[in-house]
């Protein structure tokens, strides 16, 4: 019998993506788009005007009962009770009892239920650690492998979206909104630091509704674009910025944590206390190379005081430069040496994101 | 498929050389390593007047997903380098076996390019898959794209 990791899944758009002369990669157990061609311009397009993604990799859990909203409160570090009303949605992790981020999350609460969207990468281990918990609470959990999700985002996503499909429900959504229109459910939520929505559809409607957008002028865009599209919005990427051994604070996630009330008891919050009472030591912050070249992931920077490391590095096509997210010590402020392939080069400390709405953001 | 012209000669590595009327070797990356890449964003040449040995480093290609060394395909002088590719290394993309050339050897010795295979050699070579997958996603999560050479072994 195969190892697991060895039988790729593909998802609702395997056919789309292939006919759209996708370069075809395995990626965390699913084939998956890297790139249509140049993963440069489907960047820039994102930026400029509109492009899609995939992300039916993605895991779906619908949590339902009475118990729901109380069992949230629990698993997520952030605080389900601030979802005010149906049709919100918030960011937060999952964290051990070690305070490490098992996931990273959003949480939509819908009318009669809520949708917890994770990691494809995590999902062996996110699916039963939220089933483990679940039992002291008076709560269902639905994995829903039978909804595809497309993430349509870029500064033009809700009109062509609207001129695709017909529904203009995402004009009426704010920031972290949701609205379910059938039974599709479209959120203004996506991780590229543009405008645009998340759509869930039933898998059988994905490829009409990605063959609507593309007639529409969406472009398709691949793991590659998302990856420095994300970068570029100073978005963390699960088991490279930050995963079970490091808590949000070393992560540039503290605001993801709801520390009131102080009686929520959530998993890993004794520990998490505990670690903000004796001062982190480590920040994750961004890095921007002052010289011609790349970052990448891995490489060593120096700072001031003690060294630390790149957990995402890439060029920013926007910006035109090397950009990174670098785990540093937390004093560490302004210059920084990067070992760039065996040579030193200059960088500089700077907050993230490094672009928001196509714009250079940081100082 | 990608187009290996027949007039060139091809390096394992992935370059490709070809000799000029002014006894100069032309050098570039074949249409199968920038397709390999993806969008090249930055390319570091080798100095003007610099030695080089065959096979020698002589300066690397950097995608957005993989930096890859360069390596000269004869031993020599380095006389010119294109300087293009400062303001547009997307030119190794759009035109590998033209503007995207990357660098002019005064070679030592014209013979050491019938080591290089010819084009149609060359094309069983990328075809077989003896050299490095460049392509795999994973590097998005796992960072193997860090100092991936096109030469190195299949992990």
């Amino acid at each position: 019998m195969p190892a697991l990791s060895d039988v790729a899944g593909r998802t609702p758009l395997f056919d789309a993506h292939v006919r759209a002369r996708a370069r075809m990669v395995p990626f965390t157990g699913w084939e998956m788009p890297l790139h249509y061609g140049s993963q440069v311009a489907e960047h820039h397009a994102v930026r400029t005007d509109a492009g899609m993604f995939d992300v039916s990799h993605m895991s779906v859990t619908d949590v339902s009962g009475r118990g729901a909203r109380a069992f949230l409160r629990h698993v997520v570090a952030n605080d389900v009770a601030r979802l005010a009303s149906p049709g919100k949605a918030l960011y937060g992790a999952l964290l051990n009892e070690e305070g490490g981020v098992v996931d990273d999350v959003i949480v939509y609460r819908l009318p009669d239920r809520y949708r917890v969207v994770s990691n494809a990468g995590t999902r062996e281990r996110v699916v039963p650690w939220l089933s483990n918990r679940a039992g002291a609470f008076e709560v269902a959990l639905r994995e829903r492998r039978d909804l595809a999700m497309l993430a349509v985002q870029g500064p033009q996503a809700l009109g062509r979206f609207r001129e695709a499909t017909g529904r203009g429900e995402a004009d009426g959504l704010g920031s972290f909104d949701a609205c379910e229109s059938g039974d599709w459910m479209i959120g203004r939520t996506g991780y590229t630091g543009e405008d645009g929505i998340e759509v869930l559809v039933p898998a059988e409607a994905a490829e009409a509704l990605w063959e609507s957008l593309l007639r529409a002028g969406v472009a398709p865009a691949g793991l590659g674009a998302r990856d420095t599209l994300r970068l570029e919005a100073g978005l963390n990427l699960h088991g490279q910025d930050m995963d079970e051994s490091v808590t949000p604070l070393e992560s540039n996630m503290a605001w993801t944590v709801a520390w009131d009330p102080p009686e929520r008891d959530f998993v890993g919050r004794a520990a998490l206390e505990a670690r903000r009472r004796e001062a982190w030591r480590e920040k994750l912050t961004g890095v921007v190379l002052e010289e011609r070249g790349v970052l990448r992931r891995a490489m060593a920077v120096r700072t001031e005081t003690d060294a630390g490391v790149l957990t995402s590095g890439a060029f920013s096509p926007t910006l035109g430069h090397g950009i990174g997210l670098a785990r540093l010590p937390r004093s560490a402020r302004g210059a920084v040496g990067i070992d760039v392939r065996g040579a030193a080069r200059a960088g500089r400390i700077v907050r993230p994101p490094f672009v928001r709405h196509g714009k250079r953001v940081f100082k | 498929m990608s187009e290996c012209p027949t007039e060139l000669v091809y390096a394992e590595t992935h370059e490709w050389a070809r000799l000029d009327e002014d006894g100069n070797v032309l050098v570039g990356i074949s249409d199968y390593a920038q397709d390999q890449l993806g969008d090249v964003v930055y390319v570091e040449l080798p100095e003007l007047d610099r030695s080089v040995g065959a096979a020698e480093e002589a300066g690397v290609v950097e995608s957005v997903k993989a930096a890859s060394d360069l390596y000269a395909p004869v031993t020599g002088t380095v006389v010119a380098v294109n300087d293009a590719l400062e303001d547009a290394p997307e030119l190794v993309n759009q035109d590998p076996y033209g503007d995207g050339w990357l660098f002019t050897i005064e070679p030592a010795d014209e013979s050491e390019l019938d080591d290089l295979m010819d084009a149609e050699t060359y094309a069983d070579f990328c075809a077989s898959g003896e050299d490095a997958d460049v392509g795999d996603g994973d590097d998005l999560v796992d960072g193997d794209g860090l100092d991936e050479s096109f030469d190195v072994d299949d992990d």
